[in-house]
Formats: C-alpha cells, structure tokens, sequence
C-alpha cells in the first residue's frame, strides 16, 4: 500500500518535472513545479519522513515558489514571451542535456546496484522530536553554519532595501 | 447469500466505514454553519448599526441563506474571454477546499474528529502557506488591473502575516511538547487553558488568524473602495461563491483552531467544581467556536480598514518580534522548570 503510493507520487513528480522544463508558459510552469514540489513531499510522507515532508510544503511550496509566482506575476509576460519559449525549444537543444543526464542516470544506477535492499519502505517513522534532536546534536554545527549564513542574508536584504532620505 | 457481505464487514472495514461518515457528517456540519455565518453575520451586523437585517424569509430570516445559495447556483457563471482559463477555474477551487482540508485536524470532541496527525500544526501550516495560491492565481488570472493588485497586496500580506502565525504557535507547542492537536488538548484538560500562559503568542494568534482569513481590519486584498473587489473582481456566480463560502468556511476553521489550541477545545470550564459539565464535550466546543465566529463579525462591525503600510510595518515591527520573545521565554521558562 505505502509502495504504491510511493510510485504513485514518484511518477507525477517526474511527470511535472518534466511539465516545467517543457511547458511555454511561465506562471504555468512554476504551478508544475509547485506540483512537483508537493509530490516529493508526498514522497517523504510514503517514506517514513512526514516531518521532513511537511516542511517541503511550508518553506518550499508555501513559502519559496510563492515568491517565484509573485515576481513572475508582476512581470506581465504575454504571449510574445510564450512565442519565443516555443521558438526555443528545438530538437537540437534537447540533445546536449538530454545524454548528459542520461550519463547521470546511468552513473547512478551503477551506484544504487549494489545497495540492492527488499527492505520494505515506510517502516520507521522519523518524527519532529528525532529531527531536533539530531539537528541540536550531531549536527549542530551545520546548524550553526546554517543560522549565520541566513543571518547574513538578512542583513544584506536590509541594506538593498534600506531608504536614504 | 449475505454470508459473502457478513465476511467483508470486518470490524476494521466497519471501523473505517463509520470513520469515513463522521469525516462527511463534520463536513457538511461545516459547510452548513459556514453558510449560516453569513445569515449571522447579517443579523449582528443590522443589530449593531441599529437595523433588522435580513428577518422576511422563514422564522428570524433562516431562510435567507437558502434562497441566496438559490440564486446564486442558478446566476450565469460567466468566464471572461481575456482570463487565463485554467487557473482562472482553479482559483476558487483551491480557497474553498483548503479551508476545508485545514478543518479536518481540528479535534472536535474526545472521539469526534477526522484527522489527528502527530505533525497535525505543521500540516496546518503548510495548508495555509498554500492558501495564498487561490488569491494570488485569482488575482493574476484574471487579467485586470484591480485583480492584479489586489492579489499582490494580499499575497504579501500573507506571507508578511504567515512568518509569525508559525512563531506565535511555537509557544503553544514548546510546552505542551507536541504537533499533534489532539495532544494539546488533552495536555489542556490537565493544565490551564494556553490562553492564560501563552497570552501573548494568543494575541499575535488572533492578528495571524484574521489575515488568513482576510477579514477586516486585513481585507486590503478586497478594499471596494480603491480596488473594485480586488482578486475576485471578474468573477461570478458560483465561482465567486466559492471564494465567498471560502472564507466563512476559513472563519468556522480559524474559531475551530483557536479553540482547540487555546480554550482546551471540548473541555468543560470549572470542571473540577462541576464535574457534571464535562459530559457534554461538544457543547463546549461550539459555544467556544461560536463565540469566535461572533468575534470575527464584531471586528468587522468596529473596526475601520488601517493603511496598508501600517498594516504591514505592524506585522514586521510588532508582532514578529513579539512573537519571538514570547517563544524565547516560554523555551527558557520550559527548560527552567525542567530542571
């Protein structure tokens, strides 16, 4: 049942992803990638991760494309952008990428054969309290890293947008 | 030839069946009183500015709801030609059955309530982060000045409003040590209702709350005045409705979880003097969400629309730090008596 659900939400996160990258219209193809956002996240709910899960849903789908949808929003592109998207999007501009992640699939592929497992999924849960606990222990440095980085970026943000007056 | 059938229903198909009705009964239970806040809000609104309000069409004007839902199913669901189809439909589909979604993690009664997840607040979170889809795609889809505007004012307002609904809860969490509702209140029923030691993060709630719901003083998306009717401006009939019963149903949610979250949801007040009290749970729920509903119409009644850069420096200069201290203090005050 959880498998099945696991492949259910795999496929349309694929499916979307792939809607991003060809679809012509811009607002259109952030809604796909908002879709695709949230299927991931149903994939960590099908894996035992449903912290981890929801706080795709927060920071990225409710927080992140907002802003994307936002900007692109104001930008009023019409159907001359639409236009030029079609115009190029071409066969030959699919090649490069197209062997390039293919070289990565099948890199990746080699490196998950053998750790082979029949390990059910969904099995163990991962709640919010493990996550502080192993953010606040092993892993607080990186916690701290984290906080100054973003501390930085307020900082800067505030200065962009500071009023000389 | 029922022997197939009697073998089917196992207990545990029973159980689910049985869960999957209560799920629909609250369902309609909320969508009925969300259609009935708007004859209550016509009513009080008429009582407090010294009018009868909508009092012709059955006893008290009950019948008023069901002649508007009447007309409004039939009114033409006109689609202008310059919107951008899709979204323009998914718009209000989306306000409507987010809100509705949200309800299901609100615990009702002791054995009344659809969903109880243990990251129940992170759910309801992210289900309010992507609420702001319907304005934002409404106001962007169709096309029009006002629309636009008004979907961009109200996104960043939500997001503004958003950042400290999450910080503000915190307080609430930290100490009751859960995500999951039904265990904060049930940790209620043991100790105080949150209101009393989390009075500040319930002050911030309560600002946060309102402008998810975009209702006055927060209804600058809508301002008629300078905004036609901001993101809902080209819609009609029953996708209008939508937005419209959308927010009632986001007020009925709103009430729901300020309750569950700060009032002890079902618990009975002076329980321990009256034991009695405590046998009828979900009187006290609805009295409870009843008079936050109530509360809501009463904001609109007295209060003027503020200026939207006051509404904004509000959220950031005000309330985010405030929330932020409250979730400090009530952390140290937590690990302190830890110890």
């Amino acid at each position: 049942m959880v498998e099945f659900a696991f492949y259910v939400a795999g496929t349309v996160a694929l499916f979307s992803t792939v809607m991003v990258v060809v679809n012509t219209h811009p607002v259109h193809a952030l809604l796909y990638m908002v879709l695709s956002l949230l299927s991931v996240a149903m994939v960590f709910f099908t894996l035992g991760a449903p912290f981890a899960g929801a706080l795709e849903v927060v920071v990225y789908a409710g927080a992140i494309m907002v802003l994307f949808v936002f900007v692109v929003m104001m930008l009023n592109l019409g159907a001359k952008t639409v236009a030029q998207e079609r115009s190029w999007l071409t066969a030959s501009g699919w090649v490069g990428p197209l062997v390039l992640s293919a070289i990565l699939l099948v890199q990746l592929l080699l490196v998950l054969e053998p750790l082979q497992t029949t390990a059910p999924i969904g099995t163990t849960v991962i709640d919010a309290k493990q996550v502080g606990i192993a953010l606040f222990g092993p892993y607080l440095l990186a916690v701290e890293l984290a906080s100054t980085l973003l501390l930085a970026g307020l900082v800067a943000a505030y200065h962009l947008g500071r009023q000389d007056d | 030839m029922l022997e197939p059938i009697q073998a089917l229903l196992t207990p545990a198909v029973l159980g689910a069946i049985w869960a999957a009705a209560k799920a629909v009964i609250i369902l309609l239970t909320l969508v009925l009183s969300a259609a009935y806040m708007i004859w209550l809000e016509r009513r009080l609104l008429a009582l407090w500015q010294d009018r009868y309000g909508p009092n012709r069409i059955g006893p008290f004007g009950l019948g008023q709801v069901i002649a508007d839902m009447i007309k409004i199913f039939f009114k033409e669901d006109w689609t202008p030609p310059f919107v951008d189809k899709f979204t323009f439909i998914l718009a209000p589909f989306i306000a409507m059955s987010l809100m509705m979604l949200a309800f299901a993690l609100i615990p009702i009664t002791p054995n009344w309530g659809v969903f109880a997840p243990d990251i129940g607040m992170l759910l309801f979170f992210a289900i309010a982060g992507l609420a702001v889809y319907a304005v934002m795609l409404g106001g962007w889809s169709s096309n029009s000045k006002y629309a636009l505007l008004g979907g961009l004012r109200s996104t960043a307002q939500t997001i503004s409003y958003e950042v400290f609904m999450g910080v503000s809860l915190m307080g609430v969490v930290i100490q009751a040590g859960t995500f999951n509702l039904r265990e904060i209140v049930l940790y209620q029923e043991q100790h105080l209702w949150f209101v009393l030691p989390q009075f500040f993060g319930f002050l911030v709630w309560c600002l946060a709350g309102v402008a998810v719901t975009h209702r006055t003083p927060f209804d600058l998306p809508e301002a008629e005045s300078e905004l036609a009717a901001g993101y809902h401006t080209e819609y009609s009939g029953m996708k209008f409705g939508m937005f419209f019963v959308g927010e009632y149903v986001g007020i009925v949610m709103v009430s729901g979880l300020t309750t569950a979250l700060f009032f002890g949801g079902w618990d009975a007040p002076f329980s321990s003097v009256f034991p009695a009290l405590k046998t009828v749970p979900f009187l006290w729920f609805a009295i409870k969400c009843f008079l936050f509903m109530s509360s809501f119409i009463l904001l609109r009644a007295a209060l003027p629309r503020p200026r939207y850069d006051h509404m904004m420096s509000f959220a950031w200069k005000i309330c985010l730090p405030l929330s932020l201290v409250n979730m400090l203090v009530t952390a140290g005050f937590v690990l302190w008596a830890g110890n």
